[in-house]
Order: C-alpha cells, then structure tokens, then sequence
C-alpha cells in the first residue's frame, strides 16, 4: 500500500502562510513562558511548591461541599479537581504557612471530620517544599539550555552552521507551541510536562534531521537546480516517510492518551500535541529558513564573483 | 550469501537468550531452586508510582549542627574552668560560628587562652579584647572546619536514618545522599507512611534535666527565668478522648545525663497498669552519672526530655544505681516500640526538615501498571495493524523489530537493575511508535531502489546502506536530550529517561542487525523473487 504517489508540492513556497501561523504559535507561547516566569499560569507543585493529595470516596462527594468544608478550616485557596472515575478527588494547595509534612495531614483530618459517613483512602499525596521548587525549576532550565546546546553543537558538526540553526529554531517553535497549547487549556506546567517537551524536542529533532539528510545528498547530487527547487524535491521525497513515522508515533501516543489512566493523561495529551507539532515544523519552519538563507548566501557569492 | 550472516544470526539470539534469562525472575512467580544458584533473581524494580510507596527529600539543617557542636564547646571550657576554679562571668556561644567567654582578669585569660589552644587547636582564637573591666576571648570556628562538621552531620544522620529504618522494618529502602546536604530516603510499599516519616524526622535528642520547682512554671515566661534555666512542656495524652494537655515545667538548661550514654532501649508492658514503657541501659559512664546524680537529687523531680518536649517529670525516690532506667509516658505501643528505635538508633547530629514528600498508594500503583499495560498493549496492536497493512510482508519485518526491541529493553532493564517507572512505560510506549521509524526510512528507500529497477537483494542492500547514516543521525539527536534528562531528571524522570535512551541504542541494533537478517534469510535461502514491500 502506498498513501502517496510521488507528490511534488511547493512547501517553501508556502511559507509565506506557514511563517505567520508558526509566529502568532511562537508568539503565544513565548507570552505562556513570560505568563509561568511572573507566577501567574498554572504551575505545578513540582515548581512552585505545594501540597496535593487525591482522595477515593466510598459515595461521590460534591464540590462545593468539599470547598466548603475546606474552606472553614483556612484552606480557602485550595483547588479541587474532580476525577471522572471513581468518585476521586484531587486537592491541591500552594504554598502555605503550615510547614511541610503537615499540610497533607490537615487535608486528610479535614475531611475525615466533615464527611464522616464517606470514608475515603488516600491514593497519593505530594508535598513540596518552596526550596526544592526553586531548585527542581533551576534544574530544569539547565537541562533545557544544555540540550539545545548539545543539540547546536552535534547538527553544525555533521551538516553546517545554518543545518543547526535550522533545526535548533524549528525545535524550539515545537517547544514553544506545546506551551502555547498547554496554557491555552489552562493545564498544568509541571516535572511531566518538561519532561514531555524534552522528548518532542528529540523527536523533532529527528524528523528534521531525515529531511536535513536528504536535502544534503540531493545538494551533492544537483549542483545545476535552484536551491529550492533541491529543498522541495528532498522535503517530497522523503513526505511519505514522514508520515508514516508521525502515524505510528501518533498511533502509540494517542493509545496512551486514551488508556494510560489520569496520572499521565496530560503528559499523553503534550506528546500527542508535540507530535503534530513536530511533524509540520520539520516540513514548513526549519526547512525553509535553511533554503532562503542558503539562496542568500548563494546568490551573494555569486554577486561577488 | 551475505558477509556475516552466520554471526549477526548468532548475536541476535544471544541477546534473545539473554533478556528471556533476565526476565525470567519477573515473568516467574516461583523459581526452581536450581535456577537460585547461578542464575539471576532479580525482578525488575518498579518505581514507587508503580508500587506504591513514599519518596522523601530530607533537608539537614547543617548549620544546627555546627551550632550544636559550638555549645558543647562552650559546656566542655565550663567544665574545665569550674573544676579548676577559674572564675569566669559568662560562656556562651554569640554567633553560629563564635563562643565567647568573659572572664575578670587578665591573668586568668593568658592561663585560659594557652589551655584553649591546646585543647582546641583547630579553632580560630580570636586577639582578646576589654570591655567594662571585664576580659572577652573569642573563639571561632573557621569556614574548612565548619564545613567538615556540616559534611560529617549530613553523612552521621544518613547512618542514623539507615539505622531507624532498618529496625522499622522496610523491605528495599533506598537511602541516599543528594547535593550536599539532602537526604532522599524511599520505602517502597511501605503501609503507614505517617509513622515511618515521623520515626525517621525526630532528631531524638534525649536529655535528663532537673526540675525547679522554686520557680512558678505557670507564671513564668523566657524573660523572667534565671539564665541557666528554660521553660518546657510536658504533653500528655488522654488515651479515651486523644486530648492533648500541655503542663509547663522549669527546668535547668543543662542536661546532667544526655542520650549518647544509652546502651539500650527496650519496651516493655507495666504489669500494674498494662502501660506500655521503654526500658534503657546506660553505659558505664552513664551508669554511675546517673547514680552519683540520682544520690546528690533524692526528692526531686527529674524530666526526660526528647526534642525539647518533657515525656515524664518523676520524682527521684532513691539513689538508681545499676544502670538501667525507665520513660513511661501515656503513649501507645506503637508509640513505645518507635522510641525504643529512635533511642537505640542515636539521635541526629542536627534536626531534618522534610522538603519532599511523595507517597503513593498501592492501589493507585497498580492501576497505573494495569493502565500503564493495557496502552502499551492497545499501542503495540496499532501499530503492527498499520505496518503490516502499508508495507505487507516487509511491515511484519518491522513488526517483529519492533517486538524484539521491547523484549530486549525488558530484558535490558532487568540486567542494569534499572527502575521502570509510569514515564518509563510511557517512553517504552513511545518508542514502539519510533522504533518503526528507522524501518520505515529503510523500507523508503528500498521501495526507490525498486522503482529504479533493482533487483530485491540489490534494493534491500542499498536501502539499508543508504539508509544508515539518517539512521545515526537521527538516534544520536534523540540520545543528546535523553543524556540529559538522565542527568538532571529526577525520580520518575529518570526513568523516564533510562527507558529512553536504553531504547534508542536497541532500536539502533534491531533496526540495523536484526531486521537486515531476516531479509537476507528470505532473500537468499527462501529465494523470494519479489520483494512484498
């Protein structure tokens, strides 16, 4: 079977769309990452420190009840979440003055004594001290910047300055859509999450490395076409690989989105998003931006001469 | 006949051999005993949000330790000058890092300063200064030694912590050091979490100090009590109604017998009240400290004092010689039996905060491994539907790659006795939907070669060759940021990426090896004339 006959589609001639959808995504997501810096979009415990327990009831317990019990014993703020199966809840609470180790208790006595007749057990509870936040986020922001570097470093070292360039960019706009998306739903940044990216940031990477390989052989080859024309050709060429790999990658995400149960269905849903992502920029952002600075540079060289 | 067809055949099936022998114990729930001899045992470890459990991150407080290490200093020169009869006005420590003495006159503080630098050589003495008559010497603990005690505390409390759990009772704890002063303790499947994060935090300083009952505890704040004396609580529990009562006690700050002198610690059962309480033995030192004060006191009241609380304030009926002695307190058994541990453990050479905690219940973990499976499982399904549908018989090729790839990743993780967590299924699942990817690349190429009019073993030979350097580059990238989540991941992260990055070096060896294997067994001993591709 084959989805595609030989196609022959002018993507860098599309780039004129492509650009202004991957910049408002890039600009959203940048405005996400400014959003999670001030503190002020959905952080996880993981970064900002913090408690959250998820309870499973016997009988289904109301919301407002819960926040309502909650609230008489000073955990105001706390944020309940609902879990769809199985009567659960999840009660998540910010930093607070009760120092750590005690804040889960209280939780739990809180509802121990307003519901007595709805005996619940306590699934998992997570306690995050303020010091810890700060160094996982530190952490994190490392882990980012060396992976790019790393990244830079290994794309100039087989292909050429503008390759990594290229790829690097295009990865990052990934990076910066899953953001985008995250925040958009309002779901939560936290350990998961980076952790999703990092391995879109791979994946990406890879897809954009096939088309990168291709276009170098076909450069070796032609010398006489039009460097866009080569850039077309490679992208077509390799167009049915591409989606076949998105497919089955897109195929075991989705599976995991659907059946990995509630503790990974956002990291599922980050995948599920990078991959969409990640196919569309190896296409229409990192090739592109290599093809017309590669033309430039071309055609200065032959201004010159 | 391809060149090493024999010896790729040969390596794939060790490698088959060899997962199937480390996965073994996971797969069999009873092994035969002659399999315990030389073969492996060892299951694969799931990560605590597989099984259930609780993961700790303890912070020591390292600057208490020095501090601690300051006053005993401080109690030490004490000592020596009153058993010299040097008269002194105060010694104290006045900074986490200085202890100061004042003295009257000069000629005492020449006397003193020799005798300091002697005793305590590795201390800073700070040049002596006058002040209102009086002589201040200052000594300090320099930065190098400082941080020698903060670094022996953090190290001391790991061995204590180690010690308490392992009396608790936890089967496979994991107690680690972490940046310089971070403790990460894990109780897998561990029951009542509450009480294990309760043993393991108490400093467990235990301290014998007189009472004063000339001082009216009830009227007394910190302000009005003499210097040499502090104001604690003795709490006490009703056991029917659970209702916490707090008497306050005056007490002298020093403590005459303290809890490194203890031997033992033991619960045992009050035949009169059926109360529960802990025997201790003291050591020789302790012993006869306990008896010359219990002599000197007889008609006092004697506080036992743990971190600070007073359990029990009895009053000395007769001189306690032999050296055993007793808390009883309303506490429960449990209660009971986790003192004796904290006791016969020793205490911490400075207090823990707990700065992490996570624990998950076991019913939660295994839902997550069924759920965990059963994604895989739907995943795995998916994609070997879809590959055999696009590609045909080459799809089954690739099908059996990519099983192959999760057969040796299994058998991988169990070898390095690595831990599989909820992220790591979830790269495990990922990487179903990658490993195809390199197959897929080849099988691109391959089907060009075949349009170009070359011949099946031509087509497959130069679709893998071709093929080969993407391949590299593109499981190298990969394996950059897999490196570095491995490095700075922590907990279900590094799972995550262990998973990750052990797939991606097997995929490289399936993708290239194994699947090229099978092609060349089809094409030369089954002579297919056409390639189902």
């Amino acid at each position: 079977m084959e989805l595609l006959k030989k196609t022959n589609i002018d993507f860098i001639g599309m780039r004129k769309i492509s650009f202004i959808i991957s910049g408002i995504i890039t600009l959203v997501g940048i405005f996400a990452m400014v959003q999670i810096w001030r503190g002020t979009a959905n952080m996880g415990i993981d970064f900002s420190g913090g408690t959250s327990v998820q309870l499973k009831f016997a009988q289904p317990i109301h919301m407002d009840q819960a926040r309502a019990a909650l609230a008489k014993h000073n955990l105001k703020e706390a944020n309940l979440q609902d879990i769809k199966d199985g009567n659960k809840l999840l009660v998540k609470v910010g930093k607070t003055t009760l120092e750590t180790g005690k804040a889960a208790d209280t939780i739990q006595d809180v509802f121990k004594k307003e519901f007595p007749a709805n005996p619940f057990t306590v699934e998992s509870s997570t306690e995050i001290g303020p010091s810890i936040g700060d160094k996982l986020r530190n952490d994190t922001l490392i882990a980012i910047a060396i992976s790019l570097v790393g990244i830079i470093i290994y794309i100039a070292w087989r292909f050429d300055f503008k390759f990594g360039v290229g790829a690097t960019i295009a990865t990052m706009h990934d990076v910066f859509a899953m953001f985008a998306v995250f925040f958009i739903f309002g779901k939560e940044f936290n350990l998961l999450f980076i952790t999703a990216a990092l391995t879109i940031a791979g994946y990406s990477l890879t897809d954009t490395v096939v088309v990168f390989d291709r276009i170098r052989e076909n450069l070796h080859k032609n010398l006489k076409v039009s460097v866009i024309t080569v850039f077309n050709g490679s992208i077509n060429e390799v167009l049915s690989r591409t989606i076949v790999t998105s497919i089955t990658t897109f195929l075991a995400a989705v599976s995991l989105f659907l059946f990995g149960g509630e503790v990974i269905h956002d990291f599922a849903f980050a995948l599920v998003v990078g991959i969409v992502v990640a196919t569309y920029s190896s296409i229409f952002v990192a090739s592109p931006i290599v093809a017309l600075w590669e033309r430039k540079a071309l055609s200065q060289a032959e201004a010159k001469a | 006949m391809t060149k090493g067809f024999g010896s790729r055949v040969v390596l794939t099936l060790l490698f088959l051999l060899l997962s199937f022998v480390f996965l073994t114990p996971t797969l069999v729930s009873k092994l035969p005993s002659w399999w315990k001899g030389m073969m492996p045992t060892d299951k694969i470890h799931l990560g605590l949000d597989l099984q259930g459990g609780t993961h700790l991150v303890l912070e020591v407080d390292t600057v208490k330790a020095v501090e601690g290490a300051l006053d005993l200093i401080a109690t030490d020169l004490e000592d020596t000058l009153t058993a010299q009869n040097l008269r002194y006005k105060r010694i104290g420590r006045i900074a986490p890092d200085k202890v100061q003495l004042t003295l009257y006159d000069k000629g005492t503080s020449d006397n003193v300063q020799a005798q300091i630098k002697k005793k305590y050589p590795e201390m800073e003495l700070l040049s002596p200064s006058e002040e209102g008559g009086f002589v201040n010497i200052q000594i300090r603990m320099n930065d190098k030694v400082a941080q020698d005690r903060k670094d022996k505390a953090v190290a001391q409390a790991l061995e204590t912590i180690r010690n308490r759990i392992d009396q608790f009772g936890v089967s496979e704890p994991t107690i680690q050091r972490e940046g310089i002063n971070h403790i990460v303790v894990q109780l897998p499947g561990i029951k009542d979490p509450k009480r294990a994060i309760e043993l393991i935090g108490k400093t467990a300083r235990l301290e014998f100090k007189l009472v004063d009952e000339n001082v009216n505890a009830a009227m007394a704040t910190p302000g009005t009590l003499p210097e040499d004396e502090e104001l604690l609580m003795e709490k006490k529990v009703d056991q029917t109604t659970g209702a916490v009562s707090e008497t306050p006690l005056v007490v002298k700050r020093k403590a005459m017998i303290t809890g490194d002198l203890l031997t033992d610690a033991q619960v045992r059962i009050d035949s009169q009240f059926n109360q529960p309480y802990v025997a201790i033995e003291f050591n020789s030192t302790g012993a006869r400290l306990f008896d010359q004060v219990t002599a000197a006191n007889v008609g006092k009241r004697f506080a036992i004092v743990l971190d600070s609380n007073i359990y029990s304030a009895p009053v000395i009926r007769e001189r306690i010689s032999g050296g055993s002695a007793q808390i009883s307190g309303s506490f429960t058994e449990k209660e009971a039996a986790d003192l004796a541990i904290v006791l016969r453990a020793g205490s911490l050479p400075a207090p823990v905060h707990i700065i992490q905690n996570e624990t998950v219940g076991p019913s939660l973990g295994q839902d997550s491994i069924n759920k965990g499976l059963m994604a895989g499982l739907i995943g795995v399904l998916l994609v070997v539907v879809f590959m055999t549908v696009y590609y045909k018989a080459s799809g089954l090729i690739a099908n059996l790659g990519m099983v192959l790839n999760i057969v040796f990743l299994m058998g991988a993780l169990a070898a390095l006795g690595a831990t599989l967590t909820l992220p790591g299924i979830a790269a495990i699942v990922l990487l179903v939907g990658m490993s195809v990817d390199s197959n897929v690349l080849i099988f691109e190429r391959i089907r060009e070669e075949l349009r170009l009019g070359k011949t099946p073993s031509a087509g497959v030979d130069s679709g893998y060759d071709k093929a080969f350097l993407t391949i590299m580059d593109s499981h190298v990238t990969t394996l950059i940021t897999a490196a570095v989540l491995f490095q700075f991941g922590t907990g279900p992260v590094k799972g995550f990426a262990v998973s990750l990055s052990l797939g991606i070096i097997i995929n490289l060896f399936t993708s290239l090896v194994v699947t090229k294997v099978v092609f060349d067994f089809c094409l030369s001993r089954l002579r297919v004339k056409k390639l189902s591709i």
